[in-house]
């Protein structure tokens, strides 16, 4: 295989950097946490070239947990944003900044 | 260039482009599904380094289960609307800057590190009975943890998710 990781590394690079201009410049709430996801999905495949780097089978483990924090942050985090749009009609996190004073 | 190099590039563009348009796309079902075909090409790359086991909890976990989650939100709310609110442009130019800057950044790191090259011999640890064999031996105790963990946030989605029976004082939102 002639692939070399270090285009693994480029490609999670570009696609975390991806995923924190996408946090950095939306404002739906619900577009930031999939953008967050992004980021966490470029960081497995970081680890899974890793792992095929090196041949060990821990950092895939790794992956595994990081997928199953990833599923419990999900699911507090849409009912977070569900009950947000409850309470304001709106999931603009900009409204959030009234948390401020 | 071998079948190997070919699907890495296919793989590789497919991911960045949909990835772009996660970020770029106005309307957040658009987004939702570029972001499935993003995990999905991530899966490729993960059949592509042999570990199987991973593309397949890619594509259940994250396809088929976390983004069908977001779509019931998107759908619950209305939101599938092309109009959005936008940040200002100078804040949308300082975040798109940042995050260049970063890249910038560990793309340098990345350069000067030293990389060594990928295995080319086939291994199977990617394989199903090899990961269940260090998962139970080395990691039973993070495991474990991991099952308290979803429970605690199954609780805490039911927790935040329930309508409070006494009507809240509904404030009114300054914009």
């Amino acid at each position: 295989m002639p692939i070399n990781s270090t285009y693994y590394l480029f490609l999670s690079l570009l696609l975390f950097s991806i995923g924190i201009m996408g946090t950095l410049t939306r404002r739906n709430a619900v577009i930031i946490f999939m953008c967050i996801e992004l980021m966490l999905n470029s960081v497995n495949l970081l680890l899974v070239a890793f792992s095929k780097m090196y041949g060990d089978a821990d950092a895939q483990l790794f992956v595994f947990f990081i997928m199953v924090v990833a599923a419990a942050e999900v699911a507090v985090g849409l009912a977070i944003i569900v009950m947000m749009y409850r309470k304001v009609h709106s999931i603009d996190i900009n409204i959030l900044n009234r948390l401020k004073n | 260039m071998d079948i190997y190099a070919i699907l890495f590039w296919m793989l590789s563009a497919m991911a960045v482009c949909s990835a772009l348009g996660v970020i770029l796309s106005r309307n957040p079902v658009n987004s939702v599904l570029c972001l499935i075909l993003t995990f999905f090409s991530i899966s490729g790359h993960y059949i592509l380094m042999n570990a199987q086991f991973l593309a397949i909890v890619n594509v259940i976990v994250y396809a088929g289960a976390i983004m069908v989650l977001f779509l019931f939100v998107i759908m619950l709310m209305n939101l599938n609307a092309d109009v959005e609110p936008q940040k200002g442009q100078l804040v949308q130019l300082a975040g798109v800057i940042s995050g260049g800057i970063l890249f910038l950044v560990v793309l340098a790191g990345i350069k000067a590190a030293k990389v060594e090259s990928m295995e080319t011999k086939s291994t199977d640890i990617g394989l199903i009975a090899n990961l269940g064999k260090v998962l139970f031996q080395k990691y039973v105790l993070p495991f474990e943890i991991s099952s308290v963990l979803f429970l605690s946030a199954m609780i805490g989605a039911v927790v935040i998710g329930t309508k409070d029976k006494t009507p809240a004082v509904t404030t009114e939102v300054k914009n």
